[in-house]
């Protein structure tokens, strides 16, 4: 139960500093911030790991397997796509 | 002591993403703070190769590991390297839905790797767990279908249009009462009962993503795939209570958290509200409305009547919208508004805050085709200068050019702030057709007497000008 509380404890200043972290963001960045986040939400990555290597029966694992592929296309892809989009905001020398 | 090292690596690496995050608010600093992110990715995921589960698994289990990883960056490069720009919104929507199907799915393999239930008493974590499970399920289901919905929908294999019908809102409440029956029904852990269950919550979720989606307007999707950006996060951090993971927890969180602000923030430029996009069937209205038919008719002119105006003109502004991108026209514009401005002639380009199928659009695409960072200018700086320019040449832009949205307070629009083109001396507006635009209005602007249409496709308009200029 103690583990439970602090982990609630960890989400909750999480939450508080997620909406302390992003105030004024130019509109032109909107889109690499929401596809860089997007990228950070792939975190799920790390709990398709664990699950795919469980020992918990046949099923399981293939459902592991399942979230770990598709929580790396989010990663890569993610990642990929975010520094394509800002590498475009190089700024011209003249 | 293994615990330890690992539990203090998980901090560094959320450490990293609240930087990262942090970095990517800032023109100057964000593509650093996206690779700093990805460092930090690379980080949790190493660390987690040491996680006690996954190393008493053994070789089998890293094998799977390594498959399961080799696959995903395959399939992933090959999607990010290859997408055009102008597929950007679609395909963050499609790896976003990936990403709350995996939440999803691990919730899945935890809950197949529970012991029988019913044959135990159930202790309080457990419940917990369950409950958590199933808010992972939900969340994750609805990211998923929600996000495929807006990628059909900007992709345009299915209309942009909002698709509503009789008892829609009912509809959802009896989808959200069944998932909330299944989620008590899965906590009481019977037996009998909880495949069913679980079972239950996939589909209904899945159900609730589409059924939340479709009557949402195409013109709204940005702000659509902004909100399921946070929810995939959201997903994730309930994925990290079920296997007690903190560095799932926070960075979960923090992508929940800033994506609800961000959405708000993207709001707030459209001056709507968040219950207003997701619940106001826009664009839904009866097309037309404000006043009824439009007084006046279209005047259209050809390339060489516009060509003679643009020649003469010394300040030129464009106002790009989402039909430069589906023509693929940024190149021949930047084109032209480099021989105007060899001609004499001042060139900027506006920009709407959400002109385009997402915010910054097209400030992504005129900076692929190299157009001088300091030629863009933002709505709020252009609007005053606006009755002192010559020509505005409005490029498959509708609706955040519509002085409906200033004017006419029946307007579903109405409140918008715009880029007041109709104040230039000369208007171009480079059309397909006669179509309205995403929202399906009729478009003040188009019937103005200083306003010309030029029909076409915008790029072969656009090239015709130049070949123009050129000769």
């Amino acid at each position: 139960m103690e583990t439970l509380l602090l982990l609630l404890f960890i989400f909750t200043l999480a939450a508080f500093l997620g909406f302390e972290l992003i105030s004024k963001v130019p509109s032109q960045l909107h889109t690499p911030l929401m596809s860089g986040s997007n990228a950070i939400s792939g975190i799920t990555i790390v709990g398709a790991m664990i699950a795919t290597a469980h020992i918990g029966g046949e099923a399981a694992k293939w459902i592991g397997f399942g979230a770990l592929v598709l929580a790396t296309i989010n990663v890569v892809g993610g990642y990929v796509v975010t520094d394509r989009m800002l590498g475009m905001f190089k700024k011209k020398d003249k | 002591m293994r615990d330890i090292a690992i539990q203090i690596a998980y901090i560094v690496s959320a450490g990293i993403f609240i930087m990262g995050i942090k970095m990517l608010g800032s023109a100057t600093t964000a593509r650093r703070g996206n690779r700093l992110s990805a460092i930090g990715m690379l980080l949790a995921v190493i660390i987690t190769l040491f996680d006690q589960g996954i190393v008493s698994a053994g070789i089998q289990g890293y094998a799977w590991i390594a498959g399961g990883i080799a696959l995903g960056a395959l399939i992933g490069g090959i999607l990010a390297k290859r997408v055009q720009m102008t597929g950007m919104p679609e395909m963050v929507a499609l790896l976003n839905g990936f990403g709350g199907l995996a939440s999803l799915l691990v919730a899945w393999a935890e809950y197949a790797t529970l012991p029988v239930l019913g044959l135990l008493p159930v202790s309080g974590e457990m419940r917990f767990t369950l409950i958590v499970s199933a808010l992972t399920v939900i969340v994750g289901g609805i990211t998923f279908t929600g996000s495929l919905v807006a990628y059909l929908k900007l992709s345009g294999k299915m209309s942009g249009r909002p698709f509503l019908f009789a008892g829609q809102k009912a509809i959802n409440f009896v989808v959200m009462l069944v998932l909330v029956a299944a989620t008590v029904v899965l906590a009481l852990a019977l037996k009998d009962y909880s495949a069913t269950a679980f079972y239950t919550l996939i589909g209904g979720a899945f159900l609730l993503g589409v059924l939340g989606v479709i009557p949402i307007g195409g013109g709204d999707m940005p702000v659509v795939i902004s909100l399921l950006n946070s929810l995939s996060g959201v997903a994730a951090s309930f994925a990290g209570f079920i296997i007690g993971n903190t560095v799932l927890i926070v960075a979960g969180c923090l992508v929940g958290a800033s994506g609800l602000i961000l959405t708000v923030i993207m709001c707030k430029a459209m001056n709507r509200t968040l219950g207003n996009v997701l619940f106001g069937g826009f664009g839904a209205a009866s097309s037309g409305s404000g006043g009824g038919a439009e007084q006046g008719e279209m005047k259209a002119v050809s390339t060489e009547d516009a060509y003679y105006i643009l020649e003469a003109a010394r300040s030129v502004v464009v106002i790009p919208g989402y039909g430069m991108a589906v023509a693929q026209a940024q190149h021949v514009v930047k084109e032209l508004g480099e021989l105007l401005e060899n001609n004499g002639a001042e060139i900027r380009y506006a920009i709407h805050p959400v002109a385009g199928r997402m915010p910054g659009h097209m400030n992504v695409l005129l900076a692929e085709a190299d157009v001088p960072y300091e030629q863009l200018v933002e709505m709020d700086n252009i609007n005053p200068i606006m009755p002192t320019v010559d020509v505005a040449i409005v490029i498959g832009a509708n609706d955040v050019v519509n002085p409906a949205a200033a004017t006419d307070p029946s307007s579903p629009i109405y409140g918008m702030p715009i880029i007041n083109a109709h104040e230039a001396k000369t208007v171009f507006a480079l059309k397909r057709g006669k179509g309205t635009g995403f929202s399906g209005l009729e478009n003040k602007l188009f019937f103005m007497p200083n306003t010309r249409m030029i029909y076409g496709d915008a790029k072969a308009t656009v090239a015709d000008l130049v070949s123009q200029m050129k000769g």
